[in-house]
């Protein structure tokens, strides 16, 4: 049954016609053609589909659509601002903290809403925090270097 | 390319380049600019008939506006070849790496590419490729000692520009050099190369090339392809390899909405505008298979794969194998077991196609872009030139996207739907099943030492494993090395994975130099020392025990250390782990891995290092967790909570690279060779830390617990 979906989406207001129990996932990368937002396992046990949903990093291969109702969605794409990486990105550039790049985008908005909830984490905490993201190039050593400097920048307050 | 000349290469003889192929001659339809064509693999590149383009598969354009373009065959899928080659690139031409632009992988832009595997780009391509940026410098000093009225030996390059050496100021850029010109030129002799010494750029770390993209969620891989129009594809699969369909019933998934059911013989596809439809849709299809009986399973397969491979082939004998069993001291016979892995890329196999007046156009995620376009070409009847590959980037690779599967599929369902964009998108549990899996092994080792410890006997059984990286590198005076395998003697398909069978042989072979080592009480550093022979094998142990900081200190309880030494694509590596054993629960903590690195000139420090970074956590997976589950052709492995790729939590503290000094030699492969240690320097490091001697891969807790029995 195809059903209106309203919701924020990387800041603007938008509405869809889909079935209702379509995905967010699907609905990103078809509707919106915001492919950024990665299919890797559909099962929610890789982490490449992750966006953040009213803060929260979720994974999209696992939310309906009736769940995003009026609900906030960042994804990668919306993720710069005024033309300004986050620090998060600038941090992945910076420390070289990915290879093939396609688990990038949902370790990106995981580590985002990571560090919305805690500022400063250690790096025990970071592991635990992103310890359900898969990454088969090997990128784990460089990707928790780049948040722990993400949350050193962002410590500033210059963007949350 | 066929698969098995893939596999003939890739499990062997990677260490010659492969030859050059095809004669292109599209440069007529290019613009203006100094073209240099060169071909991967040889440093000839002569016209077949005077007059005529010389063959080549790669080249290079000083574009009319002063930038570089490079076209090359080969694809981008993490190792960070567009970075690395811009990098020798702007090297000898004198310009900025941002002054390169890469277009990789196109089969209507690039010059034909064997594939982008065995670690072949750093150690075939860049030389090649620096040759041809000298002989374009050298070109435009020719053009600007013409316009600059000054002798060849005045000028040089610089910046962009060539320079009057007595007055840097006098100088024409590349753009005005290049202007309203076209010329093209081959290398055919060796250029003048610059000297290690001035190296500006190589050996120099840059960042790579292509991260924003992939920080900003641009960069497109093949299933982000959007046509107006497009189709989802999935297609029916049989529950296990080797199954028949005896009966299907369609009607149901086409009484849906917007479905779109096709079948041609065997092939049943449900489309539809939405993944998760034609998902639907697959699983109203009511089909009825016969699964051939089982042979063998995940833990009967070493027994079976024994005792049915038969052919076999000596590669290594000296000396007198009877008088050196006899002469020794202690003998050690012991059958190592490794079995199936997965190439487990993030992206699963993917292919976006449209068919259309006879022409099919096609990204896919595929290491051989050429070989897929001939696969593809003789499978639906058209010729080579109306099937075009476009280059994409790939999520990952390690050897699994070379066999295609996924492209010949999307390209026949394409032409059925004729007009219509498809995109196949493999499931993560089709990956499962469709992996060309690094095959299962067993290894059979019987050596000997004198009372001395040194080594005076080595017969070496390798049984589906080949032969890459098994020439010894210890001084053995009676060796032999045998290897045994037999076509489809798997219940799968199975291939390459990065740095094919050397991690199973690596494994075998030096956990045997332990286990010898630790029989007469010496410490395995030293025990390695007084057996290897002075050479690169010894650099790297040196350098990576020095980095280690290793002594013959007793280490804490539950604490240990393992070495391995492993040869691959022509580096010596070394990797001693050191790790955390709990013996109550049999968990396996790797606190801190060294890589010590023989590898010839180094193009870009800080790419190297994040390669065995990478060979390092991906290894872990093979080493600690990673087991494919079946009953024969049954792939009971079918996400990843079933089959354990490494996790944050499970990766090393602390991973440190030290790199043998060695500009003046050629570069090696780097993106293979520290994972193929990994097994046995975690085996070895485990044993000295409570005792446990393994010899299957992976080390669970449960197999380390029954070895403490
Ligand atoms: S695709 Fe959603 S968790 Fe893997
Ligand atoms: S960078 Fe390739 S999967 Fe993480």
């Amino acid at each position: 049954m195809e059903e209106k979906t309203k919701f924020e989406l990387n800041g603007k207001e938008v509405e869809v016609l889909v079935d209702k129990n379509q995905t967010l996932l699907w609905t990103l990368r078809t509707n919106f053609n915001l492919t950024g937002t990665k299919y890797g396992c559909g099962e929610g046990y890789c982490g490449s589909c992750t966006v953040l949903m009213d803060n929260e990093p979720v994974r999209s291969c696992g939310i309906a659509m009736t769940e995003v109702n009026g609900k906030k969605v960042f994804t990668i794409e919306g993720l710069e601002k005024d033309g300004q990486l986050h620090p998060v990105q600038k941090a992945f550039i910076a420390h070289d903290a990915l290879q093939c790049g396609f688990c990038t985008p949902g370790m990106i908005m995981n580590a985002v809403g990571l560090l919305m909830k805690n500022p400063e984490p250690s790096r025990q905490e970071i592991i635990d925090g992103m310890e359900d993201n898969l990454c088969r190039c090997g990128a784990h050593t460089r990707i928790i270097r780049a948040i722990e400097t993400a949350s050193v920048e962002m410590k500033g307050g210059s963007q949350s | 390319m066929k698969a098995e000349r893939i596999n003939q290469y890739y499990f062997h003889d990677v260490n010659t380049a492969p030859g050059k192929l095809g004669r292109r001659s599209f440069l007529k339809n290019l613009g203006g600019g100094i073209f240099v064509v060169f071909a991967l693999g040889g440093y000839g590149c002569k016209p077949r008939k005077e007059g005529d383009i010389p063959e080549f598969n790669a080249y290079l354009r000083v574009r009319e506006d002063g930038q570089i373009d490079c076209l090359s065959g080969k694809i981008e899928m993490g190792q960070g070849a567009n970075t690395s080659i811009p990098q020798v690139l702007a090297e000898e031409l004198e310009v900025a790496i941002n002054q390169v632009n890469m277009i990789m992988g196109d089969t209507e832009l690039s010059p034909h590419d064997d594939g982008t595997w065995g670690s072949m780009t750093t150690r075939f391509h860049d030389p090649i490729i620096r040759m041809a940026a000298a002989e374009a410098r050298e070109v435009l000093i020719l053009l600007a000692s013409e316009e600059m009225k000054l002798p060849v030996s005045q000028l040089k390059a610089l910046n962009g520009k060539i320079v009057d050496k007595n007055d840097e100021e006098n100088s024409l850029t590349y753009a005005e050099l290049t202007k309203g010109k076209k010329i093209i030129r081959s290398v055919t002799e060796k250029p003048v190369l610059k000297k290690p010494g001035e190296f500006k750029i190589i050996g120099k770390s840059q960042l790579r090339t292509d991260s924003l993209p992939k920080v900003t969620g641009k960069a497109l891989y093949s299933a982000d392809i959007h046509l107006p129009g497009q189709l989802y594809a999935r297609i029916l699969r049989p529950p296990a390899h080797g199954a028949k369909l005896v009966s299907s019933d369609t009607s149901a998934a086409i009484a849906m909405n917007g479905v779109r059911v096709i079948q041609d013989n065997d092939l049943i596809v449900v489309l539809h505008t939405s993944f998760e439809k034609a998902e639907e849709a697959l699983k109203m299809i009511n089909a009825k298979w016969e699964i051939p009986p089982s042979k063998a399973d995940n833990e009967t397969i070493f027994g079976y794969l024994v005792k049915n491979a038969s052919e076999s082939n000596i590669l290594y004998h000296g000396g007198n194998m009877d008088a050196g069993k006899k002469e020794a001291a202690f003998l050690f016979e012991n059958e190592y077991h490794d079995g199936y892995k997965a190439h487990a890329t993030i992206e699963t196999h993917t292919a976006t196609a449209l068919f259309e007046k006879g022409k099919l156009t096609m990204w896919a995620s595929s290491q051989t872009p050429f070989g897929t376009r001939q696969e593809v070409a003789e499978k639906l009847g058209l010729a080579k030139e109306n099937v075009h590959l476009k280059q994409i980037f790939l999520g990952g690779g390690f050897g699994g996207k070379i066999y295609n599967r996924q492209a010949t599929e999307a390209a026949r369902i394409a032409k059925l739907v004729e007009g219509t964009p498809i995109q196949l998108m493999w499931s993560r549990q089709e990956e499962f099943m469709y992996d060309m899996f690094r095959p299962a092994a067993v290894m059979k080792l019987h050596s000997g030492i004198t009372k001395e410890g040194k080594i005076n006997f080595w017969d070496f059984n390798i049984y589906c494993a080949g032969d890459r990286g098994t020439q010894l590198f210890y001084e053995v005076p009676n060796h032999k090395t045998t290897t045994w395998d037999k076509s489809d003697l798997h219940p799968f398909g199975t291939g390459a994975w990065r740095a094919p069978g050397n991690y199973s042989t690596t494994f075998a072979r030096e956990s045997q130099i332990d286990i010898m080592a630790h029989k007469i009480g010496m410490d395995p550093l030293e025990f390695r020392l007084q057996n290897m022979k002075e050479g690169r094998a010894l650099n790297s142990l040196r350098l990576a025990a020095d980095k280690f900081g290793w002594t013959k200190t007793k280490q804490p309880v539950g604490i240990g250390r393992g070495i391995a030494v492993g040869e691959d694509a022509g580096t010596l590596v070394t990797v001693i782990a050191e790790v955390e054993v709990d013996k109550t629960s049999g968990k396996v903590k790797v606190r801190r891995v060294v890589v010590g690195q023989d590898m010839g000139q180094v193009i870009n420090p800080e790419g190297v290092i994040i390669q065995a970074e990478g060979c390092v956590n991906m290894g872990l997976g093979y080493t600690l967790t990673e087991d494919v589950v079946f009953n024969w052709g049954e792939v009971k492995s079918s996400n990843f909570s079933d089959y354990q790729i490494p996790l944050f939590s499970m990766i090393p503290e602390i991973i440190e690279t030290s790199l043998a000094d060695a500009m003046d030699q050629p570069p090696q492969g780097g993106g293979e060779p520290a994972i193929i240690c990994m097994g046995a320097a975690v085996a070895n490091a485990i044993f000295e830390a409570c005792g446990a001697r393994l010899f299957r891969m992976p080390f669970t807790p449960e197999r380390i617990l029954n070895a403490l029995k």
